[in-house]
C-alpha cells in the first residue's frame, strides 16, 4: 500500500476516503433496510462482499422481500451490474504490476508479459474491485501509475467500507423492533431516489424513468411480484426513440485509444461523482 | 424470507454473473469496439429499472396501495435530493415524515 500513498497527491487521496465514507453510509442504510425487509443478517453481508454493487443488491432485496423469484431479482440486478463490461472496456489494463515499479515507466505498459499466479490473483480481485468510484477516479488520473494506484486504492477502500457499512447497519437494524413507526419503509424508496437523482437530470432519461415506474405501477395489481420491475425495462424505448434527436451531429466516434478519452458512461459517472 | 436455498441460488447467481462482467470487459478491451449509445443504453436501463423499483415499493405493498404516509416521505426525500441536499439530510427526512405521519394516525 505504500506505493499508493507515495504514487497518488493528498487532494485525490481525501476525495477517495470521501467517497468511501459515502459508500459506508449508504452500506447502514442497506445493511439496516435489509433486515427491515425481514432478510436475515447473512444476506446484506454476503452480498456486499461477493456482489460488491450498491444498486443491484438494492434490487435484489426489493424484488425478493415484495414476494418476487429470487432468480428474476438476480436477473435485473445483472441488468444494472451490465454497465461494468463498458467500463472495462474504457480503462486502460488495472491489473498489471506494481503502480510505481521501474517497468512502468513506458508510454505502453499493458503489463500483459506478466504471468504467474500472483497476476492471476491480482487479475481476479482488480476485476473484483471495478465499481463507479474506482472507475471515476482511475479515469480522473493523468498517467497510468496514478490510474492504477486511484483504482487499487478506492476499489479497496470501496472493499472495506462496503460490507462494514452493510454488517454495522443489519446489526442496528435487528436492534430496532418496530421498523415501520420510524418510517425505514420510506427510506429504501428514497435511498435509490437520491443515488438515480443525478441521472434524471438528464431529460431523456427521465422520460425513460417516468415511463417504467408508470408500466410497474400499471402492472402490480396483476402481475406476481418482481415482474414489474423488469416490465418497465420498456421505458428504455424512449432512449432509442429519442436518440437520433438527442445526439444529432456527432458521428460515432471511434473507440478511445488513450486512457485520457474514457468512453461515454464513466465520464458521465465522473460528472455525477464531482457534483 | 422465502425460502433460504432459493435466495442463496439468486444471490450466487448475482454474484458471479456480476463478476463476469468485471472479469470480461478488460480482456475484449483488445477485440471489440464498444459503440457510446450502447453504453448508454445501458445505463438508462438501470436508471429505469432502480426507478421502477423506487416507484413499486415507495407506493404498492403487496398487489394494493401502500398507504399514504410511505410515499409523502418519499416524496420529501426526492424534493430534497433534487434541491441537492446532503445523502444523510435526504434519507433521514423521508424516515421522518412517514414516522410523523404515522404518529399522527395517517395509514
Amino acid at each position: 500500500m505504500g506505493s499508493i500513498y507515495r504514487t497518488l497527491t493528498g487532494g485525490t487521496l481525501r476525495d477517495i476516503a470521501l467517497a468511501c465514507l459515502a459508500v459506508w453510509f449508504i452500506g447502514l442504510s442497506y445493511g439496516a433496510i435489509a433486515v427491515a425487509s425481514g432478510f436475515p443478517l447473512w444476506v446484506p453481508a454476503a452480498q456486499s462482499v461477493l456482489v460488491l454493487a450498491g444498486a443491484s443488491e438494492f434490487l435484489f432485496i426489493g424484488i425478493v422481500a415484495a414476494g418476487g423469484n429470487p432468480f428474476a431479482a438476480a436477473l435485473a440486478g445483472l441488468l444494472v451490474n451490465a454497465r461494468h463490461l463498458p467500463y472495462g472496456l474504457a480503462l486502460p489494463d488495472m491489473t498489471g504490476p506494481d503502480m510505481t515499479g521501474p517497468d512502468m515507466t513506458g508510454p505502453d505498459m499493458t503489463g500483459s508479459d506478466i504471468t504467474g499466479p500472483g497476476r492471476r490473483w491480482r487479475r481476479l480481485l482488480g476485476s473484483h474491485v471495478m465499481n463507479d468510484e474506482s472507475v471515476v477516479f482511475a479515469l480522473a488520473q493523468e498517467d497510468l501509475p496514478r490510474q492504477r494506484a486511484a483504482y487499487w486504492a478506492c476499489g479497496l477502500g470501496v472493499l472495506l467500507c462496503w460490507p462494514a457499512g452493510a454488517i454495522l447497519g443489519a446489526l442496528i437494524g435487528s436492534v430496532i423492533g418496530n421498523t415501520g413507526a420510524f418510517g425505514l419503509d420510506a427510506m429504501f424508496p428514497a435511498v435509490i431516489l437520491a443515488l438515480i437523482m443525478p441521472a434524471l437530470r438528464d431529460r431523456v432519461t427521465l422520460g425513460a424513468a417516468l415511463a417504467g415506474a408508470v408500466i410497474a405501477l400499471a402492472a402490480t395489481p396483476f402481475l406476481p411480484a418482481g415482474l414489474p420491475v423488469l416490465l418497465a425495462l420498456a421505458g428504455v424505448l424512449i432512449v432509442v426513440i429519442t436518440r437520433p434527436a438527442s445526439r444529432p451531429a456527432s458521428p460515432r466516434a471511434p473507440r478511445p485509444a488513450s486512457p485520457r478519452a474514457p468512453g461515454r458512461a464513466p465520464r458521465r459517472a465522473a460528472r455525477r461523482a464531482a457534483r | 424470507m422465502k425460502d433460504p436455498t432459493l435466495v442463496v441460488a439468486g444471490l450466487l447467481t448475482l454474484s458471479a454473473g456480476t463478476f463476469a462482467f468485471r472479469f470480461t470487459g478488460p480482456l475484449l478491451r483488445q477485440r471489440i469496439a464498444f459503440p457510446p449509445w450502447a453504453s448508454r443504453l445501458l445505463e438508462a436501463a438501470a436508471v429505469v429499472l432502480l426507478a421502477a423499483l423506487v416507484a413499486t415499493t415507495a407506493l404498492t405493498k403487496g398487489h394494493g396501495f401502500a398507504g399514504l404516509a410511505r410515499p409523502a416521505g418519499v416524496i420529501v426525500g426526492g424534493v430534497l435530493a433534487w434541491r441537492k441536499a446532503p445523502f444523510l439530510v435526504v434519507v433521514l427526512a423521508a424516515a421522518a415524515t412517514t414516522a410523523v405521519l404515522r404518529l399522527l394516525g395517517v395509514p
